[in-house]
């Protein structure tokens, strides 16, 4: 169980994947200028890492990994370059059947959400999340846990610096500055904040 | 119809992809460590992007509109594919230490950002060269980063020492912020500062005029 926690605690915040990683910069950049929407966004990526990572998973482990095709009959098939046209099918299809399923069960969370249910295909986290999961070589239960760390590390980052932003409106700043810079520049002490936490170890 | 040159040229400064577009940051901080990482992605990057550009505008006609981001995704991939096991033979260190961010060109948002804005409405030889100068773009704020972050941060570029460190018997005291994440967000930051405060056009307005202070007035 500890170690499950451990996983988790890191993602979270100690290996979080926008301000140490910088996955999903883009995003995270252009929307996260009101809090709300944030946060609707930062929600629809917890529920997008946590299924995508444990089924990339499967699917690696399933079928791509070298040998694992033994159940069929081939044991020496190496798929493993397979690997990113899988997970990028996988993530993009989740993200559609999602979509149905929550306009057609939720449509509360659907209308909230919007037009940031798509846009998370090409959101890098996903990706990134899948890809670091077959590098670390998970199990799958650890890349359940991971999944879900890892997206509530991405919405905590983005709701923090949306926050910032909010508050950044009223401030006068240098006129090269003003936008895209700061918000960088603010990123950057954001990231060195989440640096103190790097000494804990579980 | 714009001419070929600005096409190429353009979005190297005056509409560049990372500083104004706000387009593939995520692979853009993470590789500027050393610059040998950072001139591979770059090439990595120029390869895919003047590649995909090419080929969605090739098929462009041909593809219904309600498939076409599954369509490009595919191409994409392909290309990203072929660069990740090209890499991986010839050059098994540097593929290594780019590690997940070969794979995560598919998720740059440039390259699909162009194919989506750019290739689906233009030709294909106007198409490849708005890749290959979109590209040159993020190569650019790349190579600049990189070129801060490594001599300060390690004392060495491209792997030779060019500042001696105390470390190796000289006198400088490398920098350890450069070497981590939060540097990579200044030095864009301040890059954004000094391409606006030549490019004045591409300042910002601000949201919010603060209204000036009437309370003075009243008093008297």
């Amino acid at each position: 169980m500890e170690h499950y926690l451990g996983i988790f605690v890191r993602a979270v915040f100690i290996e979080n994947m926008a301000l140490t990683f910088f996955l999903g910069m883009c995003t995270f950049i252009a929307i996260s200028k009101k809090i709300s929407t944030a946060f609707g966004l930062g929600v629809a990526v917890v529920v997008v890492l946590a299924i995508t990572v444990p089924v990339n998973n499967l699917i690696f482990n399933l079928f791509l990994r070298e040998g694992a095709l033994a159940w069929a009959g081939f044991p020496n098939v190496d798929l493993s370059f397979l690997g990113l046209l899988s997970y990028i099918g996988v993530i993009a299809a989740m993200v559609q059947i999602l979509e149905m399923v929550l306009d057609r069960y939720v449509p509360v969370l659907y209308n909230a959400l919007g037009v940031f249910l798509p846009l998370i295909t090409v959101n890098c986290a996903i990706l990134g999340a899948s890809l670091m999961m077959i590098d670390q070589d998970q199990t799958f239960a650890e890349s359940v846990v991971f999944g879900l760390g890892a997206g509530v590390g991405w919405a905590l980052a983005i709701t923090a610096l949306a926050g910032v932003r909010e508050k950044l409106k009223y401030s006068d700043v240098p006129e090269g500055l003003r936008g895209l810079g700061i918000t960088f520049i603010s990123v950057g002490l954001i990231s060195m904040c989440f640096m103190s936490f790097g000494g804990i170890d579980i | 119809m714009a001419s070929q040159k600005e096409v190429l040229i353009d979005p190297i400064f005056n509409n560049n992809p990372i500083a104004l577009q706000v387009l593939g940051i995520c692979s853009a901080l993470a590789v500027t460590i050393n610059m040998a990482t950072t001139l591979v992605m770059c090439l990595a990057v120029i390869f895919v992007c003047t590649m995909s550009n090419l080929a969605v505008s090739l098929v462009r006609n041909r593809v219904p509109t309600n498939i076409r981001i599954i369509v490009q995704m595919t191409i994409i991939s392909s290309l990203v594919i072929v660069v990740d096991q090209v890499l991986q033979a010839v050059a098994y260190d540097i593929s290594k230490s780019l590690s997940v961010f070969v794979g995560l060109i598919i998720t740059n948002c440039i390259v699909m950002g162009r194919a989506e804005a750019f290739a689906m409405q233009n030709g294909p030889w106007l198409s490849a060269l708005d890749g290959f100068g979109n590209a040159l773009g993020y190569s650019v704020i790349l190579i600049g980063v990189a070129l801060v972050r490594e001599p300060l941060g390690s004392g060495t570029l491209l792997g030779y020492e060019i500042i001696p460190t105390v470390a190796n018997g000289g006198w400088y005291v490398p920098n350890g912020l450069l070497l981590l994440a939060p540097s990579a967000f200044f030095i864009i930051g301040l890059f954004i500062w000094a391409i606006r405060a030549w490019k004045t056009d591409q300042v910002e307005e601000p949201e919010y005029e603060i209204a000036p202070n009437g309370q003075y007035k009243e008093a008297i």
